[in-house]
C-alpha cells in the first residue's frame, strides 16, 4: 500500500479551476519530484495535501485513511509536514523554540502540571528539548539554538523550516521550494542535506521545484504538472525527453 | 515630604499592578487574535459578583471563592470566544470590535436587570493593619498582599508563555496562525487557553480590585477595563511585559498626579500620557517600532 495516495484530486476557486484530476502515489521512504512551470498549480496541490484547501473532489489517503478535507493540524498529526515557499518561521521565537513548537502534539502534559511545574512538565520538556538540539546538529545548527529565527541567514532559515517540519515526526515531508534563492552551490548542499534527511529519518519526500536539472539528479519518480494538470510522470530520464515537458518549459 | 512620596508610590505601585493584571488579558488576547476584546472589563465585574455571592451567599471561604472566581472567569472567556468571536475570526477588525462592545454590552444589562443596579458592599478580607517600613512610612498589608499577589501572577504568567508548550503554541499562533496549525497546533485550542488564562487574570485583578474599593454594581467594570486597556496601549499592545509596565506606570502617574497636582485632573492627565506617547510612540513603550513596507 502506498503512504500517501491522491485520486482525482481537484479544486476550484470561483470558477477557476486550479487543479484538476491530480493523481500520485507515493511509496514510503520514497523521494518524488513534483515539477513544473510558475503558476502550474504546485503549490495548490501542496496546500490540498496538507488541508490548507479542502478538495473540491477526489480523496487523498494516507496510510488507507482518507484525510481530505481534514484541519491541517489533524492531518499534520497524522503524518504530513510541510516547509513554505516565502518562509514562515515564528520569526520572534528562538531557533530552538521553532523546533519545540513542532513537537506540541507530542507533549501530553496539562496546562496546570506547565503551572504548577510538576515531574511530567521537566521529563516531557527535557525530552523535548535533547530532541530538538539533536534534530538542530543535523543541520549543523546546534550553536545557533538560541538565536531569534528572524536573524538568521536566509539559507539558514529555510533549513531551520526543515527542521521545524521534522520535529512534527512526519512520515511524509513535503518541500515547497526549498532551493529558492539559494545559489548553486547552497543548492547543491541542499540536495544533499534531502539526501540525507531520506536516509537517516526512513520519511517520504514530495519535492517542489521548477528547475528541472536540480531534482534529476535526486527524485526517483517526478510528477509534471501544467495549467493544473498533470502532462507527465515517470522516472526522471523518461521526463527529461517526454516532448510535452520540453514544450510546457521552452514553449513551442 | 519624602515619606509622603514614598507613601504616594506605594499607593500607585497598589493600583498599577491591579490595572497591569487586567490589561494582560487585553494584550494576550490582542496579541493572538488581534482583536481589542471590550468585554474584558466586565469579565472583572462577573468575577466580582461570582465572589460576593459565594462568600456572602455560600459562606465560602475567601480564599476559595476567588478561586473558583478564577475558573468561572476563565469559562465565561471562553465562551465569549467561541459563542461570539470565533465566528468573526475571518471578518474585518471592526465587525469584531463591535461584536465585543456589544457583549460587554450584553454582560452589563443582563447584570443590571437580574441584579439591579444597586450598589453592593463587597465582602473584603479582614486584611487590616499596616507593615512600617521606615520613619512614618508605612504599607497597609492590603497594599502588600496586592502588590505580591499581582507579582506572583505576573511571574507566573511569564513562565507559563516562557516555557510551557502551550505557551509556545500561543506565540508561534500570535506569529503566524497558518503555520502553526500546519505544524500540528490545534489553534482553537490555543485560541481558547489564552482566553481562558487572561479572564482568569481578570479574576484576581477583580479580587484586588473589589478589595480596595469594596463596592459590586453591574457597571464596575468600565472604568477598570477602559484604564487597564489604556495601559496595555501605553505598554505595547500585544506586547506581555508592556502590559505590565503600562499598568504600574499608570497607577503611579495616577497616584502621583491626585497627590501633587488635583484629584479631577488625574484622568486627564492619565488620557494625555497616553495621547503624547500614542504620538511619539505609536506602538507603544515597549513596542517595536515597525518601518512601513513600500
Amino acid at each position: 500500500m502506498p503512504l500517501l495516495e491522491a485520486k482525482g484530486m481537484g479544486v476550484d476557486f470561483g470558477g477557476l479551476r486550479a487543479l484538476s484530476d491530480f493523481e500520485i502515489a507515493i511509496e514510503p521512504n520514497e523521494l518524488v519530484g513534483l515539477i513544473g512551470p510558475n503558476g502550474a498549480g504546485k503549490t495548490t496541490a501542496f496546500n490540498l495535501l496538507t488541508g490548507v484547501y479542502a478538495p473540491t473532489e477526489g480523496v487523498i489517503l494516507l496510510e488507507g485513511k482518507n484525510i481530505a478535507g481534514k484541519k491541517p493540524y489533524r492531518i499534520n498529526n497524522m503524518g504530513i509536514a510541510r516547509t513554505f515557499q516565502n518562509i514562515r518561521l515564528f520569526k520572534g521565537l528562538s531557533v530552538i523554540e521553532n523546533v519545540k513548537t513542532a513537537c506540541h502534539a507530542h507533549m501530553s502534559y496539562g496546562i496546570l502540571s506547565g503551572i504548577m511545574r510538576l515531574p511530567k512538565y521537566w521529563r516531557e520538556e527535557a525530552a523535548i528539548h535533547k530532541e530538538a538540539l539533536e534534530l538542530l546538529s543535523v543541520f549543523d545548527m546546534a550553536d545557533l539554538a538560541d538565536v531569534n529565527a528572524g536573524n538568521l541567514p536566509y539559507g539558514k532559515q529555510r533549513q531551520l523550516e526543515i527542521a521545524r517540519a521534522l520535529a512534527t515526526r512526519p512520515k511524509l515531508l513535503l518541500l515547497d521550494e526549498p532551493a529558492a534563492g539559494m545559489n548553486p552551490s547552497e543548492t547543491q548542499l541542499l540536495m544533499d542535506t534531502i539526501q540525507l534527511i531520506r536516509e537517516r529519518f526512513g520519511i517520504a519526500i514530495l519535492l517542489i521545484e521548477h528547475d528541472m536539472k536540480l531534482v534529476m539528479g535526486i527524485c526517483q519518480r517526478m510528477v509534471v504538472l501544467d495549467y493544473g494538470m498533470i502532462i507527465a510522470s515517470g522516472k526522471p530520464e523518461e521526463i527529461k525527453n517526454n516532448p510535452r515537458v520540453i514544450e510546457a518549459y521552452l514553449g513551442e | 515630604m519624602f515619606e509622603m512620596f514614598v507613601s504616594h508610590l506605594i499607593n500607585g505601585l497598589q493600583i498599577g499592578s491591579i490595572y497591569a493584571l487586567i490589561a494582560l488579558g487585553y494584550t494576550m488576547v490582542y496579541g493572538i487574535v488581534k482583536l481589542i476584546n471590550f468585554a474584558h472589563g466586565d469579565v472583572i465585574m462577573v468575577g466580582a459578583f461570582i465572589i460576593l455571592f459565594l462568600v456572602t451567599g455560600a459562606g465560602i471561604p475567601f480564599i476559595p471563592a476567588v478561586l473558583t472566581a478564577m475558573a468561572g472567569c476563565a469559562l465565561l472567556g471562553v465562551l465569549m470566544e467561541k459563542i461570539a468571536y470565533k465566528p468573526l475570526r475571518n471578518a474585518t477588525r471592526l465587525s469584531a470590535l463591535i461584536t465585543a462592545i456589544g457583549v460587554s454590552l450584553f454582560l452589563q444589562n443582563a447584570f443590571l436587570v437580574r441584579f439591579s443596579p444597586n450598589p453592593r458592599p463587597f465582602p473584603r478580607p479582614a486584611i487590616s493593619g499596616s507593615l512600617n517600613l521606615f520613619g512614618d512610612v508605612s504599607i497597609s498589608y492590603l497594599a502588600l498582599v496586592t502588590i505580591v499577589v499581582s507579582a506572583v501572577m505576573m511571574i507566573l504568567l511569564h513562565f507559563f508563555v516562557k516555557g510551557t508548550k502551550m505557551g509556545k503554541a500561543m506565540r508561534a499562533v500570535s506569529e503566524d496562525s497558518g503555520a502553526a496549525c500546519l505544524m500540528g497546533i490545534n489553534v482553537n485550542n490555543t485560541i481558547a487557553v489564552t482566553f481562558a488564562v487572561g479572564s482568569a487574570l481578570a479574576a484576581v485583578g477583580s479580587a484586588l480590585y473589589a478589595s480596595t474599593y469594596p463596592q459590586v454594581e453591574p457597571f464596575m467594570g468600565l472604568q477598570m477595563g477602559l484604564k487597564a486597556f489604556v495601559a496595555a496601549v501605553l505598554g505595547g499592545i500585544g506586547i506581555i511585559p508592556g502590559a505590565m509596565l503600562g499598568g504600574i506606570l499608570l497607577g503611579i502617574v495616577e497616584s502621583m498626579t491626585k497627590a501633587y497636582i488635583s484629584t479631577q485632573l488625574s484622568d486627564a492627565v492619565v488620557y494625555g500620557i497616553l495621547i503624547i506617547v500614542l504620538l511619539l510612540k505609536p506602538s507603544g513603550l515597549m513596542g517595536k517600532t515597525t518601518g512601513e513596507k513600500v
